[in-house]
Parts: C-alpha cells; structure tokens; sequence
C-alpha cells in the first residue's frame, strides 16, 4: 500500500502544473476536472495506508526520490516517508483537500479566474504533503516554505483589493520570522548531531540531554535551544500568540481556502512538527515548558477576541487559533497522541465551519457580517444542519459516562484531563486557561450560531443584499466589510432597521448547490463521529503510534485517573457558555450592547486584538521603513556617497584648479621653479 | 596536448566582436547571437568534458611570453561554474538588447562580446598578471556599455562605477607585484599553495580587499551598484549583476582565502561586520526604493553579503553555499533585471508606481516575475535557498550572532521583494498605459524560460553543480583547516537525563525525580 505514497504526493503537484499552464487556454471545467479528480485519487489511495495503520497491517517504510543536496556532512535528499504520523495526516489533507477542491466548483462558480485557483489548491496540498512525508527537516522545511508560497496566493487571490494583498504579504512576512527560527534550529541541530535525518537526530537526541552549547554567547542547554528555534517555526505556522498575526488577516482569501488552509492543514503543520519531533522535544523541559506556556496563552487569547468579533469568518480564525493553542499544550505536557487526536478531529469540524459559513456567505452575497445576518435557519436548512453539528463539535458535546459525544468532546476533553493529570504547575496552568476557553470557545460558537440563524432577519441593512436585490444579478462583488468602529456602535448596527419589511429587503436567500452541500454532508458526519471511532485508536493505542511519536504511557493512565469534576469540567462549562450566549442572543438582544458599555476598556481591549497589531506596525514596520529612508538619504547619499566619490570628484577638481595654476605657460616662472630645484638638489647632497 | 578549447572560447566571441565593429545593426545582432550560442555550446562540452574528481585543473593551456609572463588557462569546478553561468547568460542578453539598442548596433554588440572574452578569461586565467589584464578590461567595456548606451544620467554613474573599481585595483596590481618577487612565480595555483609571511599577508590582504570589496560590493562601498544598474541598459545590468559581482566573491576564493589563509583569519571579523551591516542596511533601504532597479541592486549587496559570511565560515558548507548563491544570484538577479526590462522596454519608466495590476494584462510575464521574486526571496526549490541554506548553515558553526542577523536577510527580503511584487503585479490597474501593455513575446520567453528552468533545476536537484566544486572546495578547506576559527557554538556533551521531560511515574501521582 505504501508503494501509492509517490502517486499521493506528485499528482497534485502534476495536476496543478497542468492547470496551472493551461489556464485560461482550456475551458475552466478543465483545470477543476483534473485538480479535483487528482486529489480524490489521492484521498483513496491514502485512506487505505491510514487504515492499514490502524489495523496494524502496515509499517512504517521510508521511498526514496531523489538525492538533494551533499555538501561535506550535511546532507539531504528528496524522499517519503510514510509512518503512523504521516498516515493521519494523509488522510487529514487529502479529504479536506479532495472535499474542498469539490466545494470550490460550487463556491467559486462565477470567478473569473478559476483554473488559477484550482491550481493554487492542489500546489497548496502538494507542499503540505512534502511537509508531512518528510524524512529529514529540510524537507520539512521545503513543505514549510511550499505552503506557505500557496497560502499567500491564495489570501491575495483576489489580487486587485488592497487589503487582500496586504493580508498575504503579512502571513508570508510573518511565517518568516518563524522560518528564521526554523532554519537556527535547522543548522543548530546539523551542527550537534552531524545529521538533519529525522529518525537520527530523534535516535540521538537522548544522549544529548545532559549537553550544553554555546548560543549568541550564552552557555545553554544544547536540546532546549535547539527545539525552543524549532518552535518558533511552529509558532509563525501555526498562529502562536506573537507570531497570530497573520492568520485573522488571513481570513481575505476565498472560504475555501480558509477552510483547508487556514483552519484543517496547514496550520496545523506546528503541532505536527512538535509532534513528529516529539523524542527530541522530550528532551528539553524548558522547551516543552514554553510550547505549554504559549499553548495555553494563545487559546485563551484567540478565545477572549473571538468572543468580539463580528465578522463570522473572523470569529472562526480566531476559535482555529483558540483550538491550535489547545494542541499545543497537549504537546507541552507529553500527550502528542492528544494533540494529534485533536488535529485530526478539529480538521473535520473546523474544516466544516468554514464551508458552512462560506454556505453563508454565498447565500447572502459575500456579506460576512454577522451583524447583518439572522433566521437563516429556515432559508438554508442543510448548512444549518451541518453548522449545528460543527458547533456540537467544537464546543465539545458529549457524556462521559454514557461514553458517547461528538469528535470535539473526545480530543478536548482528553486534553484538558491530561493537562490536568500532568501534575505539575504549567500543566494546571493549561488545565484553567483550556476550560476557560472552553466556555469562551461554547459563547462564540453559539453566539455565532445565534447571530445568524435565529432571531430575525436584519440583512436589509447590508450592502452586499442592498447590492444584490437592487442590480438584480448574482455577480458577487469584491466583499467589503464595514469598517470596524467603536463597541457603542457596532451594538446599534445589530439593531434590525425598520424601514424593511421584516429586515430582509425583500430578498430570499438560497441554499448553495450540491457540490457545495455534499463536502457539508461528508464533514458533518465526520465531525459527529470522528472522535467517537477513534478516540481508542488515537489515545491508548501504543502500538498504533509505534515509533511515530513519543507514546507516554503513564501520562495516559494519569489522564484517565483524574478526578470526574475534571471530567465534566469541560462539559459544564460548555453549557454556562451556550446559557449565556441564549441569554445574550436569544433572551434579551440587548445585553450584548449593555455589557460592551458597562466593560467598556476592556471589551475594546478584546475587539481589537489586544492591539497587537497596532503595536507590532508601530514596533516593525514603521522603523523599518523610517530606518530605510534614514540609510537611504543620510546614510548612502549624504555621507558615503558624500565623502566618497563625490567627494574625491570636488577635491580633484579643486585640486586641478590649483595645478593648472602652475601651468602658466610663462618662461620665468618655469625657470623660477627650475631654479628654486636645483637650490634644494644641490643643497641636500652637500648637506 | 589537448584540444585548446578555453583558447577557443575566448578567441570566437573576440572575432565575432571585431566583425560587429564593421557590419549593419542587423547583422550584428545576428553575428552576436550566433557567436554567444556557440560559446555556450562550447561551455556545454567543457562541463561535460570537465573530470568531475580528475585533476585539479583541467584544459590547462600554457604559452611562455615574455620575462616569466605567461599565457597560461586552466580551470576548476569553481572555475567552470562561474564560466557556465556566463555563456549562458551571454546569449540571452544579446536578446535583450534586440529591440532595445538602435543606436550604434555594431560597437554596443562588440563591447558585449569582448565582455564576454574578458569575463572568461578572468576565471580561465592561471597567470596572476593574465588575470589582472582581464580583470581589470573588464571594466572598459562596462563603462562604455553605461556611458554610451545608458540613461539620462549615465556619465555620473559610469565615472562612479570606474573610480570605485579602478581604485582598489591599484593597490591590488602593487599586491601583485610584491607577491611575484617574493614568491618568484606568478603561477596562480603555485601560488595557491605558497605560504607568504604572516606579517605581510595582512598587507597583501587588505590590497586585494579593496579591490574585491569593491566588486562584490560590500557595503560602504556599495553606492556605484544603484547608479550603475539604474543608468545601464537591461542586458548591462544583466551582465553586471549576474557576472561583473562575482568576480568579487571569485577574487576571495581563488586569491584571498588560499593565498592569505592567516590574515583571512584574522580579519575575518571585519568582514562578518561589515556583512551584517550590509544585510540588514541595504534591505531596509530596498524596501524604500520607488526605482524598480535600484530595489534590485540593493537587494544584490544584501545577498552578495551572504556570500561574504559563507566564504569566511571556513568550512565546506559555508564555501558551497557561497558559491551556489553566486550561481543563483546571477541566475535570479538577472533574470528580475529583465522581468524589469521587459516592462520598461513598453513604459520607459522604473518608476514602481507606474505599473500595477499587471498580473491582469501579463499573466504569463507575472508568473516568470512570481518565479524570481521567490527564488529571490529563497524559496525551497528555487536556485538561491540551497546556496543561502548551506552559506548560513556554514556560518553557524562560526557565530551564532553573525548567523542571526544574516538569516534576518529572509525576513526583510521577502518584505521588499513581495512589497515590489504587490505593486507591480497585483492590485488595480491604475494607469491605462500601463494596461495596455502586451504580455511576453517570443524573444521575450526565449530570455525568461531558460533561466527559469535552471533556477528550478538548480533548486531541485543542485547536485550537478555542486558535484564539479566538491573536490576544489575540499581541497580549499584542507588549505583554511589550520586557521580555521573557534566556533562560538562549542558542545559540551553532558550525562544524558535518566528521564524524559514529562516523564510521570507509574504510580499515576505526582511526577518523576528530577
């Protein structure tokens, strides 16, 4: 089975070098043919390897391609390799990807410029393969750069808005300044272990434990400096408090795109990373302490803004960040079969939340604000089927002790017991900050739900409706949310205006094609089974993970030995969080607006991000640029160019003016100087 | 003896330069051409002639002059590399200058050819003084090339361009002649294996500085790089950026490293300073720049830093990768210097914000553009990561710090560069001039496919340029090895922990001993 992996891999590259040629030369139904059958191809073949995994059939083998580079010791090729790791997250990209490229030919119908986007798409699920087989972290590294090449094509996909093309340059700056981590580790870790090979470096690592080296002239524990760069890679990928930037602004792309990258895949590529070098991460405390730390900071950070957010898509960013930051504190604490767990079953309903409020939003014509929507539950029944089983999921529905509950139930909650059963401070830490979250992550998810499909109509007042019922047509126009003002505002837009009957304006929105509806359908089952198929596999099954990742045993013991308080922790929290959404949302419309006055500094707080990005242009990118121009006009032009050239040109010239003095041409002064020579001549040598 | 094919290699572009001088634009675009893909061809053969683990120089020619001058050619890998990498280019930029040059054909093409003659010679000469002769040609038609066929304000540029390199070059041929009279040859690998006095390689190392500083450019003597690139025609800036600045990187490893190992050494900290300063100093000034040219080359002295660091780490990688960024430099600064001709050629303008929303009206022509900017950028797969990789990879075992703030390189290269591509290819099209232009042309593609082929081939299967150096930059580590730095990033091993860090003691409470 695992002799499929090149086909798995190279034909989305393939199909996407073929559309992405053709173009505009074939008929647009051309490039998705060939993307979409490509992927679903490479969804079959992946699914039996995966399942090959589970049952204990398959082992882990290693093909090669190609060599890469050899320079003295350092050396790397092209190769893949397929393990228990590997396996899930073939299965992981290659169905949401199979699933979003299908979506896309409903979702993306009237773009003009679809062969371009479909081979956006299988590019994207190309390097996010290379990342996942790789064998050596160069590679990885490869896949790392590769996606992050397509994730900025595709957020400023719709090339001619400003702030789209703002949107990527910032995710691609931003994941840079995670790559530079990435590569200090990278060399790091060559220059240690003489070797970037994966399995080496892990089998090694070890040994190295008890190490010390030398870093920007500091004695440092050699393993902790080492996976604490590595992580800073992990932190720009996948959206860490500091490095989140990138992903919010993210949200300009196409749903589609949000959906698969921005949410299933390729912000996961973190959490895998820490996962797939989980034996050496074992290695360095402090390390593990920080990616615990950040972990638990940035899911109850994402929580807090997502509670505030208008825009759904933007909510839906910030619960992936909130939901990411949970993975990585199952990894801090030792549980990277949780972590997993967790990637595996919040790729299916998150990837669902996003294509159902891409449902949304093609329903109510690229308007994105919630603001604007409500009662849709009757207009577009199967997304709100689908959405509704999405939100079950990620709030974590379910019942420990009649054993069953949808796939958030099982990951999240096996996370919050382990950070729990930990034991240790940082372990507690995470085990607050992740059930605080959780009731953050129940409001906004129901309060999402609330917002747009209960309560009544109020999409009269929206633009994009306005633009829709006015011109008559269905072409969608560039999306263009309303500025974000402030908290007193915002509350009296949600205000249905009066002048329309019931809010709608007259229009009726309509439930999105099949192709868009069948991706739901096939998500929705996964999000509601997900968790309850394999929750054994992915939990205490040693001999599933094999040598994939660092298995701990008693760590797992521990988490199924806490306290039932701990258990329903989570479930408990999530239903405060649904009361008060229902309260806020359903009951009495108009406590959000009064709650938002009454905290007033602090809901601003939160609405704005935390003012990170404010800070950081204020920090970076204005010095930056101030810096340059300062190197540029003072620097370059008024000092080197100054002082340099043109500075030997004016005393040469000055220069040659005082020589030409002495060129008058007249016969006494040459004598005179002949003269005043011959004196000093003849005076030296009798002297 | 051998088939003199180095000899011929420079005789065929020299003849084909003297019969532009005398024939009709036509005919000497046609001349031009032919002669360049015949010395491409004939690079072909080399590379694939040239004994990948033989000896170490190769073709070697020798003819006695006069008074122990010596007409001698040979190269290495690093050689042959450096002599492909300009053939190839060569042709390509005759197609550059097809429509773009209509006054004074024959001479323009002529100065190009002997370009081309002079540049191969450089890396084929084995003769410390045949060397310096081609060296320091090559500035002449350079100048003419700016000076003649360039922008409005070409004088200045071209004068800068020569006093700035004409400068070093003086202390470098006094260099030159002390070396000879000490060592009583002036036989380029001989003297690659001599040891000079401790004493006097700080002073022979400083000349020879001054003069490859000022080609690579490193900063501060940077600044005749912008006004060169801005003032020369496409095919100038093609050649100077893909070329003329690796002679700098070419002049350290053939003279400065081998020759003067112990003041390499002991001056190594001056070259880390001024490399960190250039990396992150020319990138922010890149990001300020509103001439698309101008962004380029200050984007070529922060690369051509990089080279800088991997040169001085003194170990292989460093030394590999520094000649694969050189490789991929001339390969990706180059080809950007014609995605900027292409468009300049319609709108006779640089000026960034002219353009815009090209992506609309010249897909084709945004995609070759999307291709350098990443390979610019250092994407995996593309020429210039495999040369950055190893170049920083080879630094780290040197200083931490000095890699730091190298590899800051690729944040703020992906921030001017994709700021560039934003505003030249993305957005709205805002002028209509600039929306009506048409996408690439025949000629056009015949200049942008070949480079992108290599750039990917070089980033994807680097091998076979790495496999004819491997020998040569063995041999020059061997030579560095007793000089080589103490790293900053020495290990210590210590007693391995007996746990893992979340190691939980079976009995399910509390936590391991450590």
């Amino acid at each position: 089975m695992n002799g499929f992996i090149p086909y798995i891999v190279f034909l989305p590259l393939l199909a996407a070098i073929v559309a992405g040629l053709v173009n505009k030369s074939a008929p647009s139904v051309f490039a998705k043919s060939i993307t979409t059958g490509a992927l679903f191809i490479s969804c079959a073949l992946s699914w039996p390897i995966f399942l090959g995994f589970v049952s204990g059939s398959l082992s882990e083998e290693v093909v090669p391609v190609l060599t890469w580079v050899q320079s003295g010791a350092l050396s790397f090729d092209w190769a893949l390799r397929v393990d228990t790791l590997t396996a899930v997250m073939l299965v992981v990209i290659t169905t949401v990807s199979a699933l979003v490229h299908l979506y896309s030919w409903g979702y993306m119908e009237e773009d003009p410029d679809q062969p371009r986007f479909f081979a956006y798409l299988s590019l994207f699920t190309f390097a996010m393969l290379m990342l996942v087989t790789a064998d050596n972290l160069v590679q990885m590294f490869f896949g790392w750069e590769g996606v992050g090449l397509a994730s900025y094509l595709l957020i400023g996909f719709w090339f001619k808005k400003p702030s789209a093309n703002a949107a990527a340059i910032k995710a691609f700056v931003v994941n840079r300044v995670g790559d530079l981590g990435f590569m200090l580790g990278i060399f790091g870790t060559f220059w240690v272990f003489g070797t970037v090979s994966i399995p080496e470096v892990l089998e090694a690592a070890p040994g190295m434990s008890g190490a010390t080296i030398g870093f920007l002239g500091l004695r440092v524990h050699t393993m902790d400096v080492l996976c604490i760069l590595l992580f800073i890679g992990a932190m720009g990928k996948s959206a860490q408090l500091g490095l989140h930037t990138w992903l919010p602004d993210a949200m300009e792309g196409p749903t589609p795109v949000s959906a698969l990258i921005h949410a299933a895949t390729m912000v996961t590529a973190g959490v895998f990373m820490v996962c797939r070098l989980s034996p050496m991460f074992e290695t360095a405390p402090v390390a593990l302490g920080m990616v615990t730390f950040i972990g638990a900071a940035t899911c109850i950070f994402a929580a807090t803004v997502g509670t505030t957010q208008w825009d759904i898509k933007r909510v839906i960013a910030y619960s992936t960040c909130s939901q990411l930051g949970y993975m990585f504190f199952a990894a801090g604490v030792g549980a990277y079969g949780a972590a997993m767990f967790h990637l595996f079953t919040h790729a299916f309903f998150k990837a669902l939340l996003f294509l159902g409020a891409g449902s949304v939003i093609h329903a109510m014509h690229h308007e994105q604000d919630m603001r604007y929507y409500g009662a849709l539950r009757k207009e577009i029944p199967f997304t709100f089927w689908a959405m509704l089983a999405g939100t079950l999921a990620i709030t974590g529905v379910g019942i420990y002790h009649l054993g069953a509950g949808f796939a958030g139930f099982w990951s999240k909650d096996a996370i919050l017991e382990v950070a729990y059963g930990r034991g240790t401070e940082l372990g507690n830490f995470a085990f607050w900050m992740g059930t605080l979250a959780a009731l953050l992550t129940s409001f906004y998810s129901w309060r999402l739900m609330f917002l747009t499909f209960w309560g009544k109509p109020r999409w009269a007042d929206s633009h994009h409706i306005q633009h829709a019922v006015n011109a008559g047509h269905d072409e969608p126009d560039e999306h263009n949310p309303p500025k974000q003002e402030d908290a007193g505002q915002d509350v009296k837009h949600a205000v249905p205006s009066p002048h329309y009957d019931a809010g709608t304006a007259g229009y009726h929105p309509h439930e999105s094609p099949i192709s868009m509806l069948i991706p739901l359908g096939v998500l929705s089952v996964g999000a509601v089974l997900a968790g309850q198929v394999f929750a054994p596999t992915f939990l205490d099954d040693a001999a599933f993970w094999g040598q994939s990742i660092f298995y701990n045993e008693p760590l797992i013991h521990a988490m199924h030995n806490v306290p039932y308080l701990v258990k329903y922790a989570a479930f408990i929290v999530m239903l405060i969080g649904l009361f008060v959404a229902w309260l806020a949302y359903i009951k009495d419309t108009s406590i959000p607006g009064k709650a938002a006055e009454q905290l007033g500094p602090v809901y601003r707080f939160f609405y704005n991000k935390w003012y990170f990005d404010e800070l950081y242009h204020y920090l970076f990118v204005v010095p930056a640029f101030w810096l340059g121009r300062q190197f540029w006009k003072l620097g370059d032009i008024g000092t080197i160019d100054r002082f340099g050239p043109n500075g030997v040109a004016w005393v040469i010239e000055k220069g040659s003016v005082g020589a030409k003095k002495f060129q008058t041409g007249y016969l006494y002064s040459y004598a005179l100087v002949m003269l005043l020579g011959l004196v000093a001549a003849i005076t030296w040598v009798l002297f | 003896m051998e088939f003199p094919i180095l000899s011929l290699m420079l005789a065929v572009p020299l003849v084909a330069a003297i019969a532009c001088l005398f024939l009709t634009a036509s005919s000497a675009r046609m001349v031009a051409l032919f002669a360049t893909l015949i010395n491409l061809a004939l690079g072909v053969i080399l590379w694939l002639n040239y004994d990948i683990g033989g000896a170490q120089w190769q073709f070697t020619e020798r003819a006695q002059l006069f008074a122990g001058f010596e007409y001698a050619l040979g190269i290495d890998g690093i050689a042959l590399m450096l002599i492909m990498l300009s053939v190839f280019l060569m042709p390509i930029c005759i197609l550059a200058s097809w429509d773009g040059i209509t006054k004074r054909v024959g001479e323009y093409m002529a100065a190009f050819l002997l370009m081309e003659v002079l540049m191969i010679g450089v890396f084929a000469a084995q003769d410390l003084f045949l060397f310096y002769i081609f060296f320091e040609a090559g500035l002449i038609p350079m100048y003419l090339i700016i000076g003649v066929w360039g922008g409005d304000n070409r004088i200045y540029a071209s004068y800068k361009f020569f006093l700035y390199t004409l400068l070093g070059s003086v202390l470098m041929l006094i260099a030159m002649l002390w070396m000879v009279n000490e060592a009583g040859t002036s036989d380029i690998p001989t003297l690659m294996q001599y040891d000079f006095p401790v004493g006097a390689q700080l002073w022979l190392w400083l000349a020879f500085f001054a003069s490859f500083a000022v080609k690579m450019p490193m900063w501060p003597v940077h600044t005749w790089l912008p006004d060169a690139h801005v003032q020369a025609p496409t095919a100038g800036s093609v050649i100077l950026a893909g070329v003329l600045l690796k002679l700098g990187g070419y002049g350290f490893i053939r003279f400065s490293l081998p020759m003067f190992p112990d003041a390499s050494a002991d001056l190594a900290w001056l070259v880390f300073a001024l490399s960190m300063v250039a990396v992150i100093y020319t990138s922010l000034v890149a990001l300020v720049q509103h001439d698309m040219k101008k962004l380029i080359a200050y984007s070529s002295v922060a690369h051509m830093a990089i080279v800088m660091v991997g040169l001085f780490a003194f170990n292989v990688q460093g030394l590999e990768g520094a000649m694969m960024v050189m490789l991929g430099h001339g390969l990706v600064s180059g080809a950007l210097f014609l995605c900027v001709g292409v468009i300049y050629d319609r709108l006779h303008t640089r000026e960034i914000a002219r353009y815009g929303g090209l992506s609309i009206n010249m897909p084709k022509y945004a995609l070759f553009f999307l291709l350098f900017t990443m390979a610019s950028v250092g994407l995996p797969g593309t020429s210039n990561f495999v040369g950055e990789f190893l170049a920083l990879a080879g630094i780290y075992k040197v200083s931490t710090f000095v890699t730091l703030v190298c590899t800051t390189g690729i944040i703020l290269g992906a921030a001017y560069m994709l700021y560039l591509y934003r505003r030249v290819a993305f957005g709205e099209q805002r002028n209509a001039d600039a929306a009506a232009m048409t996408d690439l042309n025949a000629r056009e593609w015949a200049m942008l496919a070949p480079i992108a082929a290599a750039v990917l081939w070089m980033g994807v299967y680097p091998e076979s340029f790495l496999a004819p150096m491997r020998q040569d930059i063995a041999a020059l580590e061997t030579r560095l090895a007793s000089v080589a730095p103490q790293y900053d990033s020495e290990l210590t091993v210590g007693t391995p922990k007996d746990h893992a860090a979340n190691f939980v003691a079976a009995s399910h409470e509390g936590e391991g001993e450590h």
